[in-house]
């Protein structure tokens, strides 16, 4: 029955209805409907879109004012290792005290913007100093990731999405990819080669302050991301297993799990192509089709098995 | 109050028959899946989600003065049975999807019955004679002992009470990897095709043991994928000629003269999407749930969710009519995503001269659109109207807060109710249609 007032078309609630009847189709009797999989993952896109959109919307609204905050600052820093402790201490509080890593990807995206902004302006040299409030075991990667990574991330107009690709900055070689295997349960992430744990649970604990332990459930659906940069010669990115990607219950999608769902796709569904003009504007579109067509398909994909 | 109709005479549909359980209590088995009539229209065939097909035969009663038809139960068989595919660890659900006539060549009729994976040829006979007479059998089948056989005697055929038979005389099998969505018999009478999600087969009638593909969407990478076969269709004179529908709300049309893979489509039919309509659910609205010809070949009808779109073969940019089934719907998108019922696929069919189309919706609500009188009109099965010979009284779905009377607003719908399958006779103003777990047969009161 429809409800007396219209459900709000919400981006986040549309993409945890979108992510419950994936999960749900792979035990319905007669096996994952192909077709209905498809039209659900093109509804999983556009709500993620519009939800990137207003999300990168929001952090740029929210760094414009901080950096006029922290011009002020700049003048008191003096002792760089000083800073390094203060960006230590802001990952104890943010990024979970368990000394679970979480990759500088995904923290960059939803971290308040007021840590990246202190970050940001210590014109931190070294790299790892930059990552430590973000990342504790994925070090080799942040070093690798120059400080205005985080800038591109964040400092942009255009809502480009996580560390995966910045059409603006050239020199970015942020090179992510994700897949979730359907059919073993298990997350794998390639990041310049390295080998990487996304711990989603690790990450809703530095967004939402949750205090529940990252529980060893396994993830219910598969996505394949593609790195935009690797567009012009697309080849299917390695994975690697990785163990535990820690999610919450599937019959609990709330929206923090939803955030960190979303981060973790990643590239992938931002560089969709889409038929809006203004999508493509906002998305700033060096984006390949082929790119676009891989990560909507990445869902049957997976969902099909065959 | 006038329906659609052909012609110059308003039809005006009256209740004749009502079948399958009254509970309300309905068992999943009982679902009808599909409906169809046969050629001549003397018979009508039902499949259900439990994989049995009913056959019901139409008797006019001569004795009246019009001329009322019935139809009533003519063969019941099981078609399909669930079956578990252990390779992939799926149960291949026992529901038909399809049935197909078979043009009649002799005394027993055929027609073809798919589920998703497999297809099925039956033979339906009729036997209202037995022989009798037998030197070494009796009647009861126990048999003589030889020796005791003094005379001989010819057996003969007596009369018998009617007897159908439905046996299976082909299995189409082990052909499609994804759900079959259709099967369309050619104009040849020889051949068929049938369409899964990425594939077309075409199969000989008589040979089961291959099948050739003559449509593959699947791309090397299934990243990659962006659409699905969702229909096809033979056309209804020329054997050479099919069309293929898509989730994206394409039509193809293909000439298996042109190549034997017939992946380059001879013709496109596309419409360019609105854009003020754009919204997250817009691919969904836009995925093509049946396609048919018209009986004459010149036309193409197809159904998405919110409209039904006439085709012209002739021209590839646009519709040439189209008809909003429940365009109120529009606004509640959500919500019909969040119930399921934006994955309805409701079918759509052709009157026998091409000049009205009809199609279902909710509440068990069915449309009719006139095309020549561009008049339109909402009708319901419901008990509540079966009286017989009542005449069906138009409704109406009111869209704003300003119900008038004898309307129904939005929100009074009942979306569990829906009519997906419809079937209009092939000559006359005679209609099946499919609620949940009943099929209702309405009649032009002037038949």
């Amino acid at each position: 029955m429809i409800n007396t007032m219209e459900c709000a078309v919400d981006a986040q609630s549309l993409i945890s209805i979108s992510l419950r009847k994936i999960h749900n189709s792979r035990t319905q009797r007669g096996g994952i409907k192909l077709h209905k999989n498809l039209l659900v993952s093109y509804v999983l896109r556009n709500a993620r879109q519009v939800y990137m959109n207003e999300k990168y919307a929001e952090i740029y609204r929210m760094q414009q004012y901080e950096e006029v905050m922290t011009v002020c600052n700049e003048i008191q820093e003096l002792n760089p290792l000083d800073l390094a402790e203060d960006c230590e201490e802001q990952s104890g509080d943010c990024c979970g005290n368990d000394g679970v890593s979480e990759p500088a990807s995904l923290c960059c995206a939803l971290l308040p913007v007021s840590h990246l902004t202190a970050v940001q302006s210590a014109h931190i040299q070294a790299p790892s100093a930059c990552s430590a409030p973000l990342s504790l075991q994925s070090d080799e990667v942040c070093k690798e990731t120059e400080p205005s990574f985080y800038r591109s991330c964040c400092a942009e107009a255009y809502p480009v999405s996580n560390c995966d690709f910045s059409t603006v900055n050239n020199n970015l070689h942020c090179n992510k990819t994700t897949v979730l295997d359907l059919d073993t349960h298990v997350v794998t992430t390639v990041e310049n080669g390295y080998l990487h744990q996304d711990c989603c649970a690790s990450f809703q604990q530095c967004c939402q302050g949750a205090q529940s332990p990252a529980k060893k459930r396994k993830v219910d659906f598969e996505y394949y991301i593609s790195d935009i940069e690797e567009v012009p010669d697309f080849t299917p990115c390695k994975r690697a297993k990785f163990e535990d990607c820690s999610y919450a219950n599937s019959e609990h999608l709330d929206t923090s799990n939803i955030s960190n769902l979303i981060s973790i796709f990643g590239s992938g569904f931002s560089g969709l192509v889409s038929r809006q003009a203004d999508f493509e504007q906002a998305l700033n579109g060096q984006f390949c089709s082929k790119q676009a067509l891989a990560s909507l398909g990445a869902w049957t994909r997976a969902i099909v098995a065959f | 109050m006038a329906g659609a109709g052909g012609g110059s005479n308003d039809v005006q549909w009256c209740f004749s028959q009502v079948k399958g359980a009254i509970d309300d209590d309905v068992a999943e088995a009982d679902i009808i899946s599909t409906v169809e009539f046969n050629h001549s229209g003397e018979l009508l065939a039902t499949g259900d989600k439990g994989g049995r097909v009913v056959i019901f035969q139409q008797e006019i009663e001569k004795s009246q003065p019009q001329c009322r038809s019935e139809y009533n139960v003519y063969s019941t068989f099981q078609s399909h049975e669930p079956e578990f595919d252990y390779l992939k660890s799926l149960e291949i659900e026992e529901k038909i999807n399809k049935i197909r006539w078979l043009p009649q060549k002799n005394a027993a009729q055929f027609l073809l019955s798919t589920n998703d994976k497999t297809i099925k040829l039956w033979k339906i006979s009729e036997r209202d004679k037995r022989p009798e007479g037998y030197n070494l059998k009796e009647e009861d089948g126990r048999y003589i002992d030889p020796n005791t056989v003094t005379a001989l005697r010819v057996p003969v055929f007596r009369p018998m009470d009617l007897m159908v038979e439905a046996s299976p005389r082909r299995v189409f099998a082990n052909a499609h990897t994804y759900h079959i969505n259709s099967i369309s018999i050619n104009s040849d009478h020889e051949t068929y095709l049938s369409a899964d999600d990425l594939r077309i087969n075409l199969w000989h009638q008589e040979i089961t043991d291959r099948s050739f593909n003559i449509v593959d969407i699947k791309p090397a990478n299934m990243e990659e994928l962006t659409e699905v076969i969702t229909a096809a269709e033979f056309h209804p004179h020329q054997c050479n000629t099919f069309v293929y529908s898509s989730s994206k709300g394409t039509i193809r049309l293909c000439d298996m003269r042109a190549s034997a893979l017939c992946d380059t489509h001879s013709k496109l039919f596309e419409e360019p999407e609105d854009p003020s309509n754009r919204s997250f659910f817009s691919e969904i609205i836009s995925s093509i749930s049946d396609v048919k010809f018209s009986h004459n070949g010149r036309y193409m009808m197809i159904r998405d969710y919110l409209s039904v779109k006439i085709w012209d073969l002739n021209m590839e940019n646009r519709p040439v009519e189209t008809y909003q089934v429940h365009e109120y719907l529009r606004s509640k998108l959500c919500s019909l995503y969040e119930n399921d019922c934006i994955f309805d696929k409701f079918e759509c069919c052709w009157n026998g001269n091409d000049s009205v189309v009809m199609t279902g919706s909710y509440n068990n609500f069915f449309r009719m659109f006139d095309r020549g009188q561009r008049r339109d009109v909402t009708l319901e099965a419901s008990r509540e109207g079966s009286k017989p010979q009542q005449v069906l009284k138009p409704r109406k779905v009111c869209a704003d807060g300003k119900r008038k009377k004898d309307e129904i607003s939005v929100d009074s719908l009942d979306f569990n109710k829906k009519i997906l399958h419809t079937a209009w006779h092939p000559q006359d103003n005679i209609i099946a249609v499919a609620t949940t777990n009943n099929l209702y047969i309405f009649q032009d009161k002037v038949n």
